[in-house]
């Protein structure tokens, strides 16, 4: 969420008439955004926000500086690839990365359910302590409370993180024109796939990991390369690709154009969405971003991203148009396509 | 990924939308009925109507065991777990079905013991982790479920496991394209057959189709590749003017069936007299329901069920979508009332129903084809 309201966006009219909470608003697809921008936004912002980013943008003293809070909360806390205090890490540290700022300090909350085991706490703070070095961020200060044994599930974990805007880029989905590339870091879906086989619930195996990690170096790359051609950066967290896209296509009022044969995709992530009825595009990844560059700096900015560790699996994955308006259409070498909208509620395995 | 790549080949999927354009007489108009609901999705996952010729229509049919369900057996099964000892296990499809008072989910949200299970087995699991709850699974779908509700249920009774019923659901996919064929005004060239069902069934139980309809049927698979070789085995028939059952989809389904499935349903099921489905009304043995030996483990026998029968809001056109008569977004809800996130009817929940797989995959995008060109 990003305060400091500018001009009326196409998010301004939302309207939030649901009775109570469900599942769904907190799982990062329309109701989500329905909460934020027709619950949230109007009450504590008052005036029609700007479009909604990933980090705030705040001017201080004359400082500019890039502020941004992420919680949370995952079941089972230690997974293939990471775990609880990893995420909690990079999942702010990437919200501040692609909104063009430096990392540089955190503040950590731990909800501590009374009962939890003091190795498995020790073991988190562990791995906060590793990502927050790897990151290059410094963790400043934090609040501990104890709930009831039964009311948390075992922990949950809020980071809000300050950053130092890099001085090349803007970032904003209007600056965004047709033509432009949109970029992508590396494979998707691994972190959701990996979280829905850990959970032990479907008779499912397979060699994946989740793919959490700072973003920032990578971002850095494609900023030093492309400067003020980075239009627009998201980190396709819950709801996956097409919620971040979607979002775009709203934000600038064109369309987003996707070529499916040119996202990266690993065979065990296609194998268990083709099982389960999952669209690749829809699950949560915690390790890549999205760019949207400007068409003649995009291959030297895919170039540059491409020869940092991690960045081999980068690819321009589609293009910005006039149409379809408003919308993410994904296009297949055979010349099918199909639109694709944000996720509605949790993606739901499909069986029968 | 092998079965998957070779079935989604641009160039091979190129040369079969060659075939079908060659062989698709410019002066007729061809009506095909995809049966099953995962035609339905993969269609528009895959865009293939893009691919083919104006003049070849694609009818949805009604072979989505979700939106064929009536609201009253979901009201049924969720006023039995209002009982707080109660888990009610479904898969993951059924949860955001709308019920009178809300879905699944909803239900869950407001304290409802509600789980998701990946199979049936999943929910035995259940109700052995939690011996003082008694754990009802939900069980949907065609022929392809009902086998491992049988086997399931065969378990249950075997280990003496008490706490754990199903509630019934099961559907028989013949009695619905004999629906489908009696209503009037509906005129067909020729079934795009089911495959996950023909796995269990075979492909013998569609005979009649061709001798008596004097329709043509071709069992297909669920890869782009796959539907278009099956319209090509359909349009070819037409052009002989023949009518006969093909298989496209022998690298799964054998001509006479699974045996052993048959075997176990065989067992645990028989035919409900009737049987409400949603927009075609009550069919004559349409259903399965689970024989007396397997009462202590029937849900609909052990608990007391109201019975509750809801008529569909009188706006949505449900039933006529379900028939083909309608496309999704000729019904006067659809996108307005009725989207995927406030679903009126099931056809709009589940990924296999036609209207959620139009809304998702083509709503807004047939005004822009021409500007994308």
């Amino acid at each position: 969420m990003s305060g400091e309201p500018r001009t009326a966006s196409a998010a301004a009219k939302v309207r939030f008439r649901e009775a109570q909470i469900e599942m769904a608003h907190g799982a990062g697809g329309k109701a989500s955004r329905r909460l934020v921008e027709g619950l949230f936004a109007p009450l504590l912002f008052g005036a029609s926000p700007e479009p909604l980013g990933d980090a705030a943008s705040l001017r201080i003293g004359g400082a500019r500086m890039a502020i941004t809070t992420d919680s949370f909360v995952v079941k089972p806390l230690v997974f293939p690839g990471g775990s609880i205090g990893e995420l909690a890490i990079n999942g702010t540290v990437n919200d501040l990365a692609v909104s063009g700022a430096r990392p540089e300090a955190m503040v950590v909350t731990f909800i501590l359910e009374a009962g939890l085991r003091t190795d498995v706490l020790q073991a988190e703070i562990r791995a906060m302590g590793n990502a927050a070095r790897a990151a290059g961020v410094r963790i400043v200060g934090g609040d501990t409370k104890v709930v009831e044994h039964g009311k948390a599930d075992s922990m949950y974990i809020t980071t809000t993180g300050l950053g130092a805007p890099l001085p090349e880029v803007e970032i904003d989905p209007r600056s965004v024109r047709p033509g432009d590339k949109v970029l992508l870091s590396g494979p998707i879906g691994d972190h959701g796939i990996t979280i829905l086989l850990a959970r032990g619930e479907l008779d499912m195996e397979g060699d994946l990991r989740s793919d959490t990690r700072s973003v920032f170096p990578l971002v850095n790359a494609v900023v030093q390369a492309a400067g003020t051609g980075v239009r627009w950066m998201r980190d396709p967290t819950r709801g996956g690709v097409a919620t971040s896209l979607n979002e775009l296509a709203r934000d600038c009022g064109l369309g987003v154009v996707l070529f499916e044969d040119n996202i990266p995709v690993h065979d065990a992530v296609r194998g268990a969405c083709e099982l389960l009825g999952l669209d690749p595009l829809h699950i949560a990844n915690e390790g890549q971003f999205l760019a949207v560059v400007a068409p003649e700096l995009a291959e030297a900015a895919l170039e540059t991203l491409q020869k940092v560790p991690g960045g081999d699996e980068a690819r321009i994955i589609g293009e910005i148009r006039e149409q379809p308006a408003c919308s993410v259409l994904v296009t297949t070498l055979y010349g099918g396509s199909r639109i694709v909208d944000m996720l509605v509620g949790d993606p739901l395995p499909r069986i029968c | 990924m092998k079965y998957v790549d070779e079935f989604r080949d641009p160039e091979l999927i190129t040369k079969a939308a060659e075939e079908v354009r060659r062989l698709a007489d410019p002066n007729r108009h061809y009506r095909l009925m995809e049966v099953c609901g995962g035609h339905t999705h993969a269609i528009y996952r895959f865009g293939l109507k893009d691919v083919l010729p104006a003049n070849i229509e694609l009818i949805h049919g009604p072979g989505c065991p979700v939106c064929v369900l009536p609201m009253g057996r979901i009201d049924d099964a969720l006023s039995i777990a209002t009982d707080s000892n109660v888990i009610f296990a479904a898969f993951g499809d059924m949860m955001r079905v709308p019920g009178t008072h809300g879905s699944p989910l909803e239900h869950k949200a407001r304290g409802m013991d509600v789980r998701i299970v990946y199979s049936p087995t999943d929910a035995i699991k259940l109700a052995k982790m939690n011996p003082q709850k008694h754990v009802m699974f939900f069980a949907i779908g065609f022929e392809t479920t009902a086998p491992s509700t049988a086997l399931t249920l065969q378990r249950a009774k075997a280990e003496g496991l008490h706490n754990f019923s199903v509630f019934c659901n099961h559907v028989t996919i013949i009695p619905a394209i004999r629906a489908i064929l009696d209503s009037p005004d509906m005129r067909l060239d020729g079934f795009i057959g089911p495959g996950h069902v023909s796995t269990v069934i075979g492909c013998r139980p569609y005979e009649w189709i061709a001798r008596n309809e004097r329709k043509p049927i071709v069992v297909c698979g669920f890869e782009p590749l796959d539907l278009l070789q099956s319209i090509v085995m359909l349009l070819t028939q037409l052009k002989k003017g023949e009518a006969e059952v093909e298989n496209q989809y022998k690298r799964v389904v054998p001509w006479e069936g699974n045996r052993a499935a048959l075997r176990a349903m065989a067992e645990i099921f028989e035919l409900r007299p009737y049987f409400e489905w949603r927009g075609l009304g009550f069919i004559s043995q349409s259903a399965l329901r689970i024989r007396e030996p397997y009462a202590e483990w029937d849900a609909e026998q052990r608990f007391n069920v109201p019975g509750i029968r809801v008529t569909d809001p009188k706006a949505a056109q449900c039933g006529e979508v379900l028939k083909g008569v309608l496309k999704p977004a000729q019904c006067k809800l659809f996108g307005r009332e009725c989207t995927p996130e406030n679903p009126v009817g099931a056809l709009m929940v589940s990924s296999e129903g036609s209207c959620a797989a139009y809304y998702n995959y083509e709503h807004r995008k047939a005004a822009l084809v021409t500007s994308l060109s």
